[in-house]
């Protein structure tokens, strides 16, 4: 009872309706052992960090495939500082352009997937980033 | 202004109560020293269980609930905490926690705070985990706290039973009147809802439960082949005893939610009234002293008996060589 369960907060932010990857994504977190607090669909940032801070959790996952991730994530990412949650580390998946990932990667975002990554090393990098803090 | 570890609780500072409740759900030592400083801060809210089987519309049900709340009292609206508990899968030790979804109206507003909770598997702790986490939600200041349990097992009514009102969640083409006998939680109900009040059913469902009801909550009148019939003496003596209203809602428009306040504030001014809010608040104070003794005491005796000497006795079990009664006296004599 006392091992602190790694918490994740799956969101989907932005206006697309497709939440297959998120849904997959959340599940094989459980599998994990992790506990999955899932949002539902069209989440503005306001919305997903609200949620991180009522939940507390260690990782935030955003699942965007409409193409406005270099307008969302930014302001989630800000939003999230705003809130004191800097410590909470910040995971894309979806559709994103190899030429938006250095920036995105620049302004705090810790991992980036496309469709196909293998969910082992999500799961992996999870933990990995989640390691020196606790 | 002094600065105490509790002043960010108190005045409802949104991080450092996200955080207590982590440590609360975790059980660590830091925050049982928390909640021994919070504790006299506490019984001022109203807790509201609500409990039901799955597909029911709970979720659905508390955003109604809490989105009344904040919009009927519009002068000084209460503030309403919700505290969501969902099962841990036993393979994996994981949860997936959904209930947000179906609480997106209630996103943006300050006076409301949603936390999930997995339910971890564990039985006393995750009575004790919630109890925890009600406490911290109280000396925050909330007025309102919701705590939402599937209703599947023994775990979730006593959950249920740390609440002041508990709402029993049905819903039309669950099953037939037997399923209504099983459901042993209908006698926790203070007040009973069948939601989806819209679907095809919903006439059996109701005089099924009505029926259910009345042997639970004997009724001062019934009617029986026609007829009118009066209850002996000894059946309807208790004047002041709560008849569970039976209320239908749709919780996807909000139809019947209104009604459902007044009935759980009837309800809240009713224990007022009878003395039966202190009763109850003496029973769960009682049970949380109980399940914490018994949580502590365990531990402090396990902590006092080597491991080989443990799983010795295991073995024993195993084998048939020792009963476990047998061993449970030999564990208690090795240590007076």
């Amino acid at each position: 009872m006392s091992e602190r369960k790694i918490r994740v907060l799956v969101a989907k932010p932005g206006l697309d309706g497709h939440d297959r990857g998120a849904k997959v994504v959340a599940r094989s977190l459980r599998d994990a052992g992790m506990e999955v607090i899932y949002t539902g669909l069209r989440q503005t940032p306001e919305m997903v960090a609200e949620a991180a801070l009522q939940e507390d959790v260690d990782i935030v996952g955003l699942s965007i495939l409409s193409g406005a991730h270099m307008t969302l994530i930014p302001r989630i990412l800000e939003l999230l500082k705003t809130n004191g949650q800097d410590r909470v580390k910040v995971f894309v998946g979806g559709i994103i352009p190899d030429e938006d990932c250095p920036r995105l990667k620049e302004i705090g975002v810790t991992a980036i997937y496309g469709p196909g990554a293998p969910i082992e090393k999500i799961v992996n990098d999870i933990r990995l980033a989640l390691e020196p803090a606790s | 202004m002094g600065k105490s570890p509790l002043d960010p609780i108190l005045s409802g500072e949104r991080l450092a109560l996200a955080r207590l409740l982590t440590e609360v759900e975790n059980d660590s030592p830091a925050a049982r020293l928390m909640l021994d400083e919070l504790f006299p801060h506490t019984g001022k809210a109203h807790l509201i269980g609500v409990t039901g089987a799955p597909g029911t519309g709970k979720s659905s049900l508390v955003n109604q609930i809490a989105l009344h709340y904040r919009r009927t009292s519009e002068v000084n609206p209460r503030r309403v905490a919700i505290v969501v508990v969902d099962p841990t899968s036993p393979f994996t030790g994981g949860a997936v926690l959904g209930d947000r979804v179906r609480m997106r109206d209630l996103a943006g507003d300050p006076g409301v705070f949603i936390r999930s909770m997995a339910s971890r598997g564990s039985l006393g702790g995750l009575a004790q985990a919630t109890a925890g986490m009600v406490q911290v939600f109280d000396a925050a200041g909330f007025e309102i706290i919701l705590i939402e349990t599937v209703g599947a097992g023994q775990t979730e009514v006593d959950i249920a039973r740390l609440a002041h009102t508990t709402l029993v969640v049905e819903s039309p083409g669950l099953g037939d009147d037997i399923q209504a006998i099983k459901a042993g939680i209908l006698e926790i109900a203070d007040i009973l809802v069948i939601n989806k009040a819209d679907l095809p059913g919903v006439e059996n469902a109701e005089s099924a439960l009505r029926g259910m009801l009345s042997l639970a909550h004997p009724v001062q009148k019934i009617f029986h082949h026609g007829q009118v019939m009066s209850l002996p003496e000894a059946v309807t003596r208790e004047a002041s005893k709560w008849e569970p209203p039976l209320l239908r809602t749709i919780a996807t428009d909000g139809t019947g939610v209104e009604e459902l306040l007044a009935a759980i504030d009837q309800h809240a001014l009713h224990l007022r009234q009878n003395g039966g809010w202190k009763r109850r608040e003496q029973a769960r104070l009682e049970a949380e002293l109980q399940t914490l003794l018994t949580g502590t005491l365990v531990a402090e005796f396990r902590a006092n008996i080597p491991a080989e000497r443990y799983n010795e006795l295991v073995e024993q079990l195993v084998q048939r060589t020792l009963s476990p009664n047998e061993a449970v006296k030999m564990l208690l004599k090795r240590r007076a």
